[in-house]
C-alpha cells in the first residue's frame, strides 16, 4: 500500500500530464465528428462576446468594399425584379401567396479563420434569432458552409473549407452530380469529387449547387472550373474550382432554412427503416 | 515564487490569449503561416516554480486558445505536452546548473537560450498540427506548418524578450 502511494507521489507530474493530455486528445477526437463539438465551441457567452467585440472595431475598415458588394446584389435583384414584372402581368399571379419553400435570414460573420484544415466561423445570431444546427450559409457571391452549433446569441458555421465538409454539387451546365470537398492547399480553390468520366468539362464551366440536399436550394454558385484530370481509376473527374467567394473576407452573410426539410429527412428514414 | 511572480504570470497569461486571438491567429501570412506566441508562457515560467502548477496552467492556456479558435483540444494537449517535458529540455540546453538557479533565461548564453527556445517551439508545433490535421495524407503539410509556424513562432519569442529585457535593465 505504501508503495503504490510512493509511486503516485513520486510519479505525480507524470500521471497529472497524462491525464490531461488524454482529455485534450479525446476532445480533439470529439470535434472530429460532425455536431458532436458541443463541450469546446466558440459559440458561448464569453468568446462570442470578445469576437463581436473584435468585430465591431474591425468592421469599419471594410465598410467600402461591404458597401460595393451590397450595392451589386441590389443592381442584380433589381433587374430580376423588372423580369418578374413582365412575366407577372400576364399570369396574374400573385408570388407573395404561394408557400415559399425556404426561409432567409441575415448575419455577420464575427470570426473567420481558413488556414487550417479544419475550418469554422461564428456568426452573430443564436437561437433566438431562430437559427437551428444544419442551415445553409451563403453569401452574396455564393456558398459559404453549414451551421454546425448555436447557442442563445451566437453560431458557429462548418466552413466549406472543411476536410469534413462534403456538399452536393453539379455542374450547372450538364446536370452532372458529385461533391464538394477540399483539399487544405488553397482558401481559393476547392475539389468536385466524382463526377462520372461521361460528363463534358471545360475549363470556366459554372459549377452549383445540386438540389440532392435538404440544406441547400438547387443553383446556388460555388465557382468556375480551374482544371481537371481524371482520377486514379479513370471513371472520375477529380476537378479543382475557383470559388467565386472569397472564404478570407466574408463580412454579411445568409443563411436559408428549408422548411420542408425535417418532412424528407422523416420520409427518407421511414423508407430505409422498412427496409431493414 | 515571490509574490512579484504570481501577479507578473497571471497578467501575462491573460495578455498573451487576448493577444493571441484577436491578433496573431489572423495573420495567416502565405495563407497558412501564423506565429503560436502564447507558448511564451510556459517557456519564461520561473525556474524554480511548482512543476505540477506549470503543467496545469499550460494545460488550461491551451484549452482557452482552444475555446476561441473551434479546435478542440489540440493547443491544450500541445501545451501539457511541452510543460511536462520543459525539465528535460532545460538540462540539455542550459546544463545541469539551472538546477541550482544559477541560470536566468533572459541573461542565458545566447546559443543556449535559443536551443532551449528552439526545441519547446518545435515539439508544441509539431504535436498541435498533428492533432490538428489528423491523418496520414497530409504528412507534408503537417512538416512545412510545423517548420513555417515554428520559425515565425521563434522570430516573435526572440522579439519578445529582447523588448522586455530592455525595459528591466
Amino acid at each position: 500500500m505504501q508503495q503504490i502511494i510512493f509511486f503516485f507521489i513520486r510519479n505525480k507530474n507524470f500521471l497529472l500530464f497524462a491525464v490531461l493530455f488524454t482529455i485534450s486528445v479525446a476532445l480533439t477526437i470529439q470535434t472530429h465528428n460532425y455536431h458532436n463539438n458541443k463541450f469546446i465551441s466558440s459559440a458561448n457567452y464569453v468568446t462570442g462576446g470578445v469576437y463581436s467585440y473584435k468585430n465591431s472595431i474591425t468592421d469599419y475598415f471594410s465598410l467600402g468594399k461591404e458597401n460595393e458588394q451590397l450595392l451589386q446584389e441590389n443592381l442584380m435583384l433589381r433587374k430580376k425584379l423588372d423580369q418578374f414584372k413582365e412575366v407577372v402581368v400576364f399570369e396574374k399571379l400573385d408570388s407573395t401567396l404561394l408557400p415559399n419553400k425556404y426561409e432567409y435570414f441575415t448575419a455577420r460573420v464575427i470570426n473567420n479563420n481558413y488556414s487550417k484544415t479544419k475550418n469554422q466561423l461564428t456568426l452573430d445570431k443564436g437561437r433566438k434569432d431562430s437559427i437551428k444546427i444544419d442551415l445553409g450559409v451563403i453569401s452574396s457571391k455564393g456558398i459559404v458552409g453549414i451551421v454546425s452549433d448555436v447557442s442563445e446569441n451566437y453560431a458557429t458555421v462548418q466552413s466549406i473549407l472543411n476536410t469534413k465538409s462534403r456538399i452536393n454539387a453539379k455542374l450547372k451546365k450538364s446536370s452532372h452530380f458529385g461533391s464538394l470537398i477540399w483539399n487544405t492547399k488553397d482558401p481559393n480553390v476547392a475539389q468536385l469529387i466524382d463526377i462520372p468520366r461521361l460528363a463534358k468539362l471545360e475549363k470556366g464551366d459554372t459549377v452549383v449547387t445540386g438540389g440532392r440536399s435538404t440544406i441547400f436550394p438547387e443553383g446556388i454558385f460555388i465557382g468556375t472550373v480551374k482544371d481537371f484530370h481524371l482520377d486514379n481509376d479513370d471513371n472520375y473527374y477529380y476537378v479543382n474550382i475557383d470559388l467565386f467567394n472569397d472564404m478570407t473576407s466574408l463580412e454579411q452573410v445568409y443563411l436559408i432554412e428549408n422548411k420542408e426539410a425535417q418532412e424528407i429527412i422523416e420520409l427518407e428514414k421511414r423508407m430505409e427503416d422498412e427496409e431493414q | 515564487m515571490k509574490n512579484n511572480d504570481v501577479v507578473i504570470n497571471i497578467v501575462r497569461f491573460i495578455a498573451l490569449v487576448f493577444l493571441q486571438v484577436l491578433m496573431l491567429n489572423n495573420i495567416n501570412l502565405a495563407g497558412y503561416i501564423n506565429p503560436y506566441l502564447y507558448i511564451f508562457f510556459i517557456l519564461m515560467y520561473p525556474l524554480d516554480g511548482n512543476k505540477g502548477l506549470l503543467i496545469f496552467l499550460s494545460f488550461l492556456l491551451g484549452l482557452s486558445i482552444d475555446i476561441f479558435e473551434d479546435s478542440g483540444g489540440v493547443h491544450a494537449a500541445a501545451c501539457a505536452f511541452i510543460a511536462y517535458i520543459r525539465p528535460v529540455v532545460l538540462k540539455y540546453s542550459f546544463g545541469v546548473s539551472y538546477e541550482y538557479n544559477s541560470i536566468k533565461i533572459k541573461k542565458a548564453d545566447p546559443m543556449e537560450r535559443l536551443t532551449y527556445i528552439s526545441s519547446l517551439v518545435f515539439m508544441h508545433h509539431f504535436v498541435m498540427f498533428s492533432l490538428e490535421i489528423f491523418s496520414v495524407k497530409h504528412i507534408p503539410l503537417l512538416l512545412k506548418s510545423t517548420l513555417f509556424s515554428g520559425i515565425f513562432t521563434i522570430v516573435l519569442v526572440v522579439c519578445t524578450l529582447i523588448l522586455f529585457n530592455r525595459k528591466s535593465t
